[in-house]
């Protein structure tokens, strides 16, 4: 594919997820640290991100079955996971997990569980989102274009 | 104090019972002495009366005794007598004068019985007895009467010694040779009470000591006078005043237990009497004189009332007394009361202060799940109506967050909690912030919205630049509900400089002149809102102000051209929750509570607040807020960014007013700037003068009224200067306002309000200036503060840390990331070898409050270690800031309790992370 046209894919790609509240300043924050020091600061944090999502996603699922459940374990997970998805300025995350921690202080264990639920379906869209775009990063530097910022 | 007034009531009784006794006493002394008086009285005249009589007897006496001589010398010792009845009858007549009390005299001689005989013949009549009047039978002697006055004629040839009375005193009077008396009796014929004082006629004189039968033998005769003692006394009495007032009686007391009423009647008088004793020269006979007053004493009137009224004024005074205090304790008693009340008052308010902190503070954690969630239900999919609904859900739920946020500021100003902070901060860049807050209003309303900050103003402050801000958003939010067309100008300048100017236009005469506002609208004077404060009146005439150098006072005043505030509801518009009216609550919604805050946080900026506002013309508020000034040198301000350096811009408005805002933003980027009134001052200018104009702003008041000129302008200014021409902007309220403005070479666009970095990016924008690197001047000094400093970070969370270390590399500080407080405690031994510390709060097994506790504990240890030679402070005290992601209102507070020196939120911000870090590193 022409590299312009990558680019312009890219731009609009991050834009949307931008606009759709996936991603916040944050992340463009985030971009802008990275420079030739660090040429991959962005995966780098974001990659930790997913690891610590999915560990702290099942530690959740986990700390939710058991009875009777310990909300103030669920909470310190949430409270781990909103301060890495504010990190990363993963912005609808970490609505989840301001609304989940309200649950987990209620110790509603409906509301914790449909939170949960949704955590991990926003996790799954942020994380096929954040892929595809670092796909689109990889195939531009592969085609030799540079990677455009975004203001 | 109940026991208190049973006291005074006690006290009071027994001043009433002292009063009586006293009343009573004093009464009892008062009579007694009147008394006294009257006994006084009652002695001396008793006592004359007594003096007088005695006098009056004793003279009558005497000359009886004269009248004994006399008879002794011309009838015994003469032979023949010389004295017959008849001489003595007339002699004793004539000489009655003489003897005031006497009612007769009379002469008796010795007769033996054996000279009776011839004593019979020789005065041809028999002694006869006296109370038979026959002639008396024999006896050893007699006495008959030979003389007697015509008075007592009856008494001639009766035997004086045949009487009982008359005998005795015959005998006693030649025995002692004295005068002597009788007791009362009844006198012959005047039946009255007298008395006979009878002296004997001696033959020879005898000496003193003659013995009685001595005497006896040379007795030749006896003269008596006979006393009428009633009629004496009587008399007597008369020549006295005041006789009757008082009765006398005069007894005869020979006989004690018998005396014998001389005068006087048994006519009932005052008990009370007095005796004088009389001496009538008799000494076997004793006399008295009783005297009393004929009326009984009478009632002490005057005594009385002076007791009672003595007594009166006594009892009143106490009652006076006693009244008064009652009515002192009864006012302590209603001030305790109200003190209470006051107190209790007080407590009711606190606590209702404390109920709305808490119950806001409350309401806030689940409203954020609402909107939390309000914010997940928006990108589910939904239709276009639900997606109506959960906006407006979502709007109400935000209106409702700040109005908690409003009453929670309320509630915490009146507990007094609200402490306000002391960080660094740029006013121009914060007024550049609020008037973009309001740029979309005031653009879609099509006001202008201007500010002006004066250049006395210093570049960097200390304050507290939220509450600052939230107080300008306050008054700014006001204005533009209320104004619909014309301007809202903020114009903040030293007070000093305002004084200053003051003075000048006084100077000058200009006080009244009628200077144009910003947008052509009268408006309010501005001066009016400020006449009271003190800021102003402890201004001298030199307008010096006492304060130090290093404090600035503001004056900040937000003016606009709105409806103004009703002249009834303008006493209380900064009570809480007080709107001009029901109607406008409605209208423009709001609690009615900013007021009331911004003018507490004007109070504890130090400052004052006051507006003054004209129907239909505007109101102006003006405030005035003592900062510290952060940098020495305030004149000198650094242009943000430097690109624009040198440059000349022209400047094509009619209005000086507005035109001055202009200036002030051009002049903060470095520009300087021309003023001209029209366009073809303007073309004259870029054409003929001898500057390079590289910007022109022209007013869009301007470019519509000379639209028939504009594109000539156009065409003419784009010719100048060898193809280097001058750019061309017009300065527009609104988007709306632009679109006649028609023609083929439109000159660019900038809407205000004019910020200096949107007015930047414009002129970057036209000019191509090349923008290489977009930082903010922020990140600059960052970078400038950070640069080379050694900083540990510490959180549990790996993404985090690396974020963190990221943005902190990129300030080019050198990072060292651990990822529990125990590894942080072993890093940062004392002496440190970092700058500062990045902690995270909540972290498994220690958190950072533990953490931070431990590491000053060691840093305390060290300190009082090595107390002798302390080389670098710094090495011993590290500071150590909080990185946190919920900034809930008490943190900043919690974090300096536990021992920290500030906060910063996650993910970092540059501005606050700025304002930190300032704090300590101090280039």
């Amino acid at each position: 594919m022409d590299v312009l046209q990558l680019q312009r894919k890219l731009r609009e790609h991050q834009a949307a997820m931008i606009r759709e509240g996936f991603l916040d300043d944050q992340f463009s924050q985030l971009q802008k640290l990275q420079d030739e020091s660090s040429p991959d600061f962005v995966i780098e944090v974001v990659k930790m991100f997913f690891d610590d999502s999915e560990n702290l996603l099942n530690n959740m699922t986990r700390a939710l079955g058991q009875v009777p459940v310990d909300f103030k374990q669920v909470d310190a997970h949430v409270h781990q996971y909103k301060g890495s998805s504010a990190s990363v300025g993963a912005a609808r995350v970490k609505n989840v997990c301001a609304t989940f921690r309200n649950f987990c202080e209620a110790q509603n264990l409906e509301g914790c569980v449909r939170c949960l639920q949704q955590l991990q379906h926003e996790y799954s869209l942020l994380k096929n989102n954040l892929q595809y775009l670092f796909r689109l990063q990889e195939e531009i530097q592969a085609a030799g274009g540079s990677i455009p910022t975004i203001e | 104090m109940k026991v208190k007034s049973g006291c005074v009531r006690r006290v009071f009784y027994s001043w009433i019972v002292f009063c009586t006794v006293g009343g009573l006493y004093g009464f009892w002394h008062m009579s007694l002495n009147a008394c006294e008086q009257r006994k006084e009285s009652l002695i001396s005249m008793c006592d004359e009366r007594a003096r007088m009589l005695q006098d009056q007897f004793n003279v009558s006496m005497n000359h009886i005794q004269a009248m004994s001589i006399l008879i002794k010398t011309f009838h015994h010792n003469m032979n023949p007598s010389s004295i017959d009845q008849s001489t003595f009858a007339r002699y004793t007549e004539r000489t009655a004068f003489e003897r005031p009390l006497t009612s007769g005299v009379a002469y008796a001689v010795r007769v033996l019985h054996s000279e009776r005989g011839q004593f019979e013949r020789q005065q041809g009549w028999t002694i006869k007895n006296m109370n038979t009047l026959h002639p008396s039978p024999a006896q050893q002697e007699y006495a008959p009467v030979i003389f007697a006055q015509d008075t007592i004629s009856h008494v001639i040839s009766l035997d004086v010694l045949s009487g009982k009375e008359d005998r005795e005193n015959v005998l006693r009077a030649r025995e002692s040779a004295k005068g002597v008396l009788t007791a009362p009796f009844r006198l012959l014929k005047t039946n009255r009470l007298g008395v006979i004082l009878t002296f004997a006629v001696y033959k020879r004189i005898l000496p003193s000591n003659a013995t009685p039968y001595q005497r006896i033998q040379a007795t030749d005769g006896y003269l008596g006078g006979v006393f009428d003692v009633e009629s004496l006394v009587e008399k007597l009495l008369q020549q006295l005043a005041s006789e009757q007032a008082v009765i006398v009686n005069v007894y005869d007391t020979t006989n004690n237990t018998h005396p014998i009423v001389m005068y006087g009647s048994n006519v009932s008088g005052d008990s009370f009497s007095y005796v004088s004793t009389l001496n009538f020269g008799d000494p076997l006979r004793k006399h008295e004189m009783h005297c009393r007053f004929k009326q009984k004493q009478p009632w002490p009137w005057l005594a009385f009332n002076t007791c009672v009224g003595g007594f009166v004024i006594c009892v009143l005074l106490g009652y006076i007394f006693y009244a008064t205090w009652n009515r002192v304790v009864k006012a302590e008693e209603d001030r305790d009361e109200m003190t209470e009340l006051k107190k209790r008052a007080e407590a009711a308010d606190i606590a209702k202060s404390q109920f709305l902190a808490t119950v806001s503070h409350e309401i806030r954690t689940p409203m954020n799940g609402v909107l939390g969630m309000l914010h997940m239900l928006m990108d589910t999919d939904l239709d276009v109506t639900q997606q109506e609904y959960v906006r407006t859900a979502q709007g109400s739920g935000k209106a409702l967050v700040s109005l908690i946020n409003e009453v929670l500021d309320q509630a915490k100003i009146e507990a007094g909690k609200l402490e306000l902070e002391a960080s660094l901060f740029d006013l121009r860049a914060l007024l550049d912030d609020v008037s973009s807050l309001f740029s979309e209003k005031s653009q879609a309303k099509g006001i202008e919205l201007a500010v002006y900050v004066s250049d006395e103003v210093p570049e960097v402050l200390i304050g507290d630049p939220g509450r600052f801000r939230q107080i300008i958003t306050n008054l700014m939010g006001n204005s533009i509900k209320f104004t619909e067309k014309g301007h809202i100008y903020v114009t903040i300048h030293v007070v000093e400089e305002v004084v200053h100017s003051i003075e000048i236009d006084k100077e000058l005469g200009l006080e009244d002149s009628n200077n144009v506002s910003v947008s052509g609208f009268p408006v309010a004077d501005s001066r009016r809102s400020w006449e009271g404060f003190k800021a102003f009146s402890q201004v001298g005439p030199l307008g010096s102000f006492s304060s130090d150098a290093d404090l600035i006072n503001l004056i900040v005043s937000v003016e606009d051209t709105g409806e103004g505030i009703p002249l009834e509801a303008q006493s209380r518009i900064f009570t809480p929750f007080m709107q001009v009216g029901p109607s406008v609550s409605r209208r423009h919604g709001g609690t009615g509570i900013g007021l009331s805050i911004s003018k507490c946080l004007v109070g504890l900026m130090n400052g004052e607040i006051g507006f003054v506002s004209l129907p239909k013309i505007g109101s102006t508020f003006t405030f005035t807020a003592l900062f510290t000034n952060a940098c020495n040198n305030h004149h000198q301000s650094n242009p943000p960014s430097s690109e624009f350096q040198g440059m000349t811009a022209l400047l094509i408005d009619p209005r000086p007013a507005r035109a001055k805002v202009c200036r002030y933003h051009m002049q903060r980027l470095g520009i300087r700037i021309q003023v001209v009134s029209d366009l073809s001052q303007g073309l004259s200018t870029i054409t003929e003068g001898n500057q390079i104009i590289n910007i022109v702003l022209i007013e869009q008041q301007v470019w519509d009224r000379d639209s028939c000129m504009s594109s000539g302008f156009v065409d003419s200014t784009s010719r100048v200067h060898d193809g280097v021409a001058p750019k061309l902007f017009i300065l527009v309220n609104s988007n709306a306002c632009l679109g006649e403005t028609s023609g083929t070479s439109n000159p660019r666009v900038i809407i205000k309000p004019l910020r200096a970095s949107m007015l930047a990016a414009s002129l970057q924008r036209a000019m191509g200036v090349s923008c290489r690197n977009g930082e903010v001047p922020a990140s600059l000094s960052l970078g400038h503060l950070l640069g080379g400093k050694k900083i540990l970070i510490v959180d549990d969370n790996g993404v985090n840390r690396t974020v963190a270390a990221g943005a902190l590399k990129k300030y080019g500080a050198d990072v060292v990331c651990v990822s529990s407080g125990k590894e942080a405690i072993s890093k940062l031994k004392p002496p440190h070898d970092f700058d500062a510390c990045f902690m995270d709060i909540q972290m498994p097994e220690m958190d950072g409050f533990e953490a931070t506790k431990k590491i000053r504990e060691m840093e305390r240890c060290g300190r009082s270690k090595r107390d002798g030679f302390v080389d670098n402070l710094s090495k011993w005290d590290v500071p150590i800031l909080a990185m946190t992601a919920d900034v809930i209102q008490a943190t900043h507070e919690e974090c300096v309790r536990r021992g920290m020196d500030g906060y910063v939120s996650k993910p970092f911000e540059a501005e606050q992370l700025y304002r930190e870090v300032s704090r300590f590193f101090h280039s």
